[in-house]
């Protein structure tokens, strides 16, 4: 398990691992290849290379527009496990970003997705200035 | 076992449909039943391909009101939602009731009402099949193209045009379509320089929003004999299932569900890719033409975008022409019907029923494609003897 700073209440973006090695971005009740989830990692704490991006500029209602979003790939510990999300800034292939924290990506309010039940904070990537 | 046949189709207008839902399916399933010459008192079962009438006009159990519309009580109902490949699997639903010996008449009518809805509601409606972690940072479906497009379009040092000749082409068999949404040829260059919709995807790579229905009438072979010396048989269906989460995917440029499902029909078939004479693919954005080509083995990876260059999938003097109809692209994706649909045109081709559209087929392929590739359906159709 991560050890996160006590200090900072800030929820993690997290990834799990199951026991053949392999980790998702969501977890899981069961991993890609039938493992058991044994634990958790904080994605917010690593980069990641954006495999390929979009920018939508057709949104649906409480969603920011236009709406750039990318598929990023992390690697941890040799692994490597991918997640999807908005984007802050210029982006392209190859590109390094780091997750960054936000309370509400999407305004749950017009949206046709009960507001209880899911949450609508998380994280966006942002470049990492190299 | 003995084969199910096919004996009666119908497809309303696709488009902008004053009519609501109960009246779209009725419209279709009447006039399948007439095509057929066959009583709705002579029906068992009865399925209703629908994905989304309650979130769309506030009408459940469709199933139930088509039953009663048609005067088909007491038979059996069932509505069959598999996001935009419910169509597909009402086929395989239907194939599964003959088959199974349950019934000896089944009516499949697949029908969406959608354009009273802002194209910002009716992308949240079909937005909502998406996971938790999806939908809170606004994922759809035509982002979900948008991404996918990039990556191929990089990774196989394909030209952008060559999605935009996938458009040109499904509207220009659209043209000779009169139920189809959109019946105007559109250049490669209106196409490249329409509005960005989901970068580097442009309006024309998109299907629109559409209200329509399109229907089937299945029974057993020997069944068909007695109404008709001209029927379409299944020779084979399959479906599968890829990850909810799409990015989870090893490949994002291959579509898994569409190959375990064409493996599983080509399996039950005897045919291969190479038998194929004609093919109706789920053409919901450009991209997705290419990327059925290739996991259905009519094209190597990465390689399909050059077919639609090189007019391989044309209609006139193609090797393999697809989407004959026009495809969702400018027929209309009325989510419900779209699968139903492609049977209905594939069932024109195979009994030269296609008018101006005419291929030379004895053997047609279907695949409906649900979510971006997550369930998908693959049927192969061919003429009964």
């Amino acid at each position: 398990m991560t050890e996160s700073d006590p200090a900072d209440d800030t929820p993690s973006m997290e990834a799990v691992r199951y026991d053949d090695g392999t980790i998702t971005y969501p977890g899981h009740p069961v991993g890609p290849d039938g493992g058991d989830p044994i634990e958790s990692i904080d994605l917010s704490e690593y980069t990641a290379e954006v495999l390929t991006w979009t920018t939508s500029t057709a949104p649906p209602p409480g969603v920011r527009e236009p709406n750039t979003l990318a598929i990023v790939e992390f690697t941890v510990d040799g692994e490597s496990v991918r997640a999807i999300g908005q984007v802050d800034g210029d982006v392209s292939i190859g590109q390094t970003v780091q997750p960054v924290y936000v309370d509400e990506l999407r305004d749950p309010e017009p949206s046709i997705r009960a507001r209880d039940s899911q949450d609508w904070d998380g994280y966006r990537f942002e470049p990492v200035s190299e | 076992m003995e084969r199910v046949a096919i004996i009666g189709t119908s497809m309303t207008q696709f488009g902008n449909r004053s009519a609501w839902i109960r009246e779209l399916l009725a419209e279709a399933g009447h006039s399948c039943l007439a095509s057929a010459g066959v009583d709705p008192n002579a029906l068992d079962h009865l399925y209703v391909s629908n994905m989304a009438a309650g979130e769309f006009e506030g009408q459940t159990g469709v199933s139930n009101a088509l039953a009663h519309d048609l005067g088909a009580l007491p038979a059996y109902t069932e509505r069959v939602d598999q996001t935009s490949a419910s169509g597909g699997a009402g086929i395989y639903a239907a194939w599964r009731s003959i088959a199974s010996g349950a019934s000896d008449m089944t009516l499949l009518v697949g029908g969406e009402k959608m354009t009273h809805r802002s194209t910002s509601e009716a992308t949240d409606v079909i937005a909502s099949l998406t996971h938790p972690v999806e939908y809170k940072h606004g994922l759809t479906l035509p982002s979900f193209a948008g991404l996918t497009a990039r990556r191929y379009l990089d990774r196989y040092e394909a030209p952008r045009e060559s999605l935009a000749s996938v458009a040109a082409k499904n509207h220009r068999n659209g043209v000779d379509n009169p139920k189809a949404q959109f019946q105007k040829a559109v250049s490669k260059e209106t196409i490249l320089e329409s509005p960005i919709v989901a970068d580097p995807l442009r309006l024309y790579d998109f299907c629109p929003i559409t209200d329509g229905s399109a229907a089937l009438l299945f029974c057993p072979e020997s069944v068909a004999r007695e109404y008709t010396d001209e029927y379409v048989v299944v020779a084979g269906v399959d479906g599968a299932t890829d990850t909810h989460v799409v990015h989870e995917r090893p490949d994002p440029t291959w579509m898994g569900a569409v190959a375990e499902s064409a493996r599983g029909a080509f399996d039950m078939s005897g045919y291969g890719p190479d038998d194929v004479d004609v093919a109706e693919l789920h053409d919901m954005f450009t991209i997705l033409e290419l990327l059925q080509l290739e996991a259905l083995g009519f094209a190597d990876r990465g390689t399909a975008w050059q077919l639609a260059e090189e007019g391989y999938t044309a209609r006139d003097g193609g090797e393999l022409p697809v989407n004959t109809s026009g495809g969702l692209k400018s027929k209309g994706h009325p989510l419900g019907a779209s699968g139903v649909a492609q049977a209905v045109e594939v069932y024109e081709q195979l009994l030269g029923d296609a008018g101006p559209r005419q291929v030379s087929a004895d053997v047609g392929l279907c695949c409906n494609v649900g979510g971006f590739g997550n369930c998908v359906t693959t049927s192969i159709l061919e003429v009964g003897a």
